[in-house]
């Protein structure tokens, strides 16, 4: 079988950083791969691994810097990659629907039997691609999948959902499906130097709309970002300055206070 | 005029808090819209949960008897039928594990703009989200094109809604297609030795500690204060520590006399689950730390320069 897997490059901002319009300046960014997408590449290359899966893509939607990251799902295993940009994504702040869109059109040519995604992306934290994306494609899914078994000659995956307060659902989902894979699902590997190196042979297919026969219409977003601003602090909280040693006699202070350590 | 539609939350018998809170931001939205407030319960008790959820300002409980638990199919189809019978045009959804699970494919189905994870909102010619970005570093408003949407609300942010109300209820079975995805049962993790809940004091430690063999500095600093040792989640799923010491939303909630938070940034599935607590000591590198802004004390610093000294003091 044929798995994709959605790699998101998220944006996280620097200890000092400026808002500058409606985002963070640029410069203030560094630029990784999802937290949770790395998860989703460890699971599909396992699957590999397994003899379950015998091609992995990654997809991603994102300009020409996005290319490292790709990269790095490929070091990790994945055998190749589409990257899909157009300057109508430059536009502005691209919505589930519209990235579902090119996404769809990207099904419509791998044709895969599971897709895999992050439940979410560290800088948005939508957290809603992975399920909008199986409506559209007419896959089933589970969402927040922190336990992964695949059956491919039954078509089932079992998997758990992780939900809240410590309690896993037990849940049998039929191929294809969209999985959003939890971190913690696994154990994400660090690209090794022979898989670095082996990663620059691989190849990243880079479409526009056009050649995904999609036409900027068709992405249009719904949604638009009007304004950014750090949030007022909600607490007093004091802030207790000094010295590494000054800071800690006066925390020690205020929790001998409070009867810690007594 | 236009109604809202909220769908409300339960799990293994009990409506979970955040329906209320959805019904308080439903019951904006459809003022807002001049519209009437419609409450959807799937599955389960729904009788009883229909008298629950009959709160003041809902106008009609729907109460569709299809199943016992959660089933993102069911739910679907639910949503779908209630949408065409009562015109509702906005749909409020809890922003929970088991909400991204449909909020999403109900959007996408109806072709309705999606805006997930809302802390607050404004509706003048339109509906403006406002929700966070960058793990809570800075929020953003989000105007949405068009007055139908979903809409996903974050728990705590809005008051549950209270009283008695004198809506309707109206019973309702849904067709639905044969589920793709069956729930085969439930397992409960995270126990064991200690309960973390049971703590007065936590030591509290997160992904800044860097690298296993460091979590020795920690222990350390736990035994001095006679404290409990706690963790964000990346913790323990790096296997640093058992599942039953993660604090969050998907861990322990935990209400300790002080808890000490030693490199967490303090993300909201992290803060979930503590925020409750007495006393909250935050100590990291990054100012801009969101933990900072829910922390009564905080240190601006270095943990390995930090917890050492701290030790020390009660060594
Ligand atoms: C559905 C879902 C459920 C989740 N459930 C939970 C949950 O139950 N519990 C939970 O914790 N998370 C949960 N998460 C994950 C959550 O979103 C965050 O990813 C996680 O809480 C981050 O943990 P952290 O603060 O330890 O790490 P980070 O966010 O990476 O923060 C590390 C912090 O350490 C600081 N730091 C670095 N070096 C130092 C130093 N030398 N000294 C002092 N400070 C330093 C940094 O400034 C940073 O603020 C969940 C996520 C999802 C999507
Ligand atoms: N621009 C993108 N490129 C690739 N994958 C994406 C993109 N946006 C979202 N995804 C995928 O969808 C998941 C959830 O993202 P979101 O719904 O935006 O929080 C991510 O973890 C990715 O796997």
């Amino acid at each position: 079988m044929k798995v994709l897997v959605t790699v998101k490059e998220v944006a996280e901002p620097d200890d000092d950083f400026a808002v500058e319009g409606t985002d963070i300046a640029a410069s203030d960014l560094e630029y990784d791969l999802n937290e949770w997408d790395d998860y989703a590449v460890e699971a599909a290359v396992q699957l590999a691994e397994a003899g379950i899966a015998d091609e992995v893509v990654a997809v991603t939607i994102g300009p020409e810097r996005a290319e490292e990251t790709v990269r790095m799902a490929l070091a990790k295993g994945a055998d190749r990659a589409v990257r899909v940009w157009d300057e109508a994504f430059e536009a502005g702040f691209a919505d589930v629907a519209a990235k579902v869109t090119a996404f769809e059109a990207v099904v419509e040519t791998e044709d895969p039997d599971l897709v895999l995604g992050g439940v979410q992306a560290a800088d948005t934290g939508f957290g809603a691609t992975g399920v909008a994306l199986a409506e559209r494609i007419g896959f089933e899914h589970a969402a927040v999948v922190n336990d992964l078994e695949v059956d491919d000659d039954a078509g089932v995956a079992h998997v758990h959902r992780e939900l809240e307060g410590g309690v896993e659902e037990l849940t049998d989902v039929d191929l294809p499906a969209v999985l959003t894979v939890q971190t913690g699902l696994n154990e994400p590997r660090y690209a090794s130097l022979r898989g670095i190196r082996q990663a620059q042979r691989k190849e990243i297919d880079a479409k526009d709309l056009s050649a995904l026969g999609l036409s900027v219409e068709d992405v249009e977003s719904s949604l638009a970002i009007t304004s950014m601003y750090e949030p007022e602090s909600e607490s007093d909280a004091e802030i207790i300055e000094g010295d590494a040693g000054e800071t800690a006699s006066r925390l020690a202070e205020v929790l001998r206070e409070k009867g810690v350590g007594a | 005029m236009s109604d809202v539609l909220v769908v409300s939350e339960h799990r293994r018998g009990e409506l979970r808090d955040v329906s209320y809170e959805a019904i308080t931001a439903g019951r904006e939205l459809a003022d807002a819209r001049d519209g009437d407030l419609h409450v959807a319960v799937v599955g389960g008790d729904v009788g009883r949960f229909a008298e629950d959820l009959n709160r003041q300002g809902v106008d009609a409980v729907h109460a569709v008897s299809n199943g016992e638990e959660f089933d993102h199919n069911v739910y679907q189809s639910a949503v779908g039928a209630l949408l065409e019978g009562t015109g509702a045009e906005a749909v409020v959804i809890p922003n929970s594990v088991n909400g991204l699970d449909y909020a999403p494919a109900v959007a996408e189905a109806h072709g309705y703009p999606l805006v997930t994870d809302a802390i607050g909102f404004e509706y003048d010619d339109g509906l403006t989200v406002t929700r966070e970005m960058y793990g809570s570093k800075v929020e953003t408003t989000v105007d949405v094109t068009g007055d139908q949407f979903v809409l996903t609300v974050r728990g705590g942010e809005w008051a549950p809604a209270e009283g008695v109300g004198d809506a309707t209820v109206e019973p309702v079975e849904v067709d639905h297609p044969e589920s793709g995805a069956r729930v085969t049962g439930f397992e409960e993790v995270g126990g064991g030795d200690v309960d973390i809940a049971d703590a007065d004091v936590l030591v509290s430690v997160g992904r800044g500690i860097e690298e296993e063999e460091n979590l020795e500095l920690v222990e350390d600093l736990a035994d001095a204060l006679g404290a409990t040792l706690s963790a964000s989640r990346p913790i323990v799923d790096n296997g640093w520590l058992p599942k039953n010491r993660q604090v969050g939303q998907s861990g322990k909630v935990v209400t300790p006399d002080v808890y000490i938070a030693i490199g967490i940034s303090g993300a909201v599935q992290h803060v979930a689950g503590m925020k409750g607590s007495d006393t909250i000591v935050a100590v990291n590198t990054d100012p801009n730390a969101p933990i900072f802004d829910i922390a009564d004390y905080g240190i601006v610093g270095d943990l390995f320069d930090v917890v050492p000294e701290l030790i020390d003091e009660f060594a």
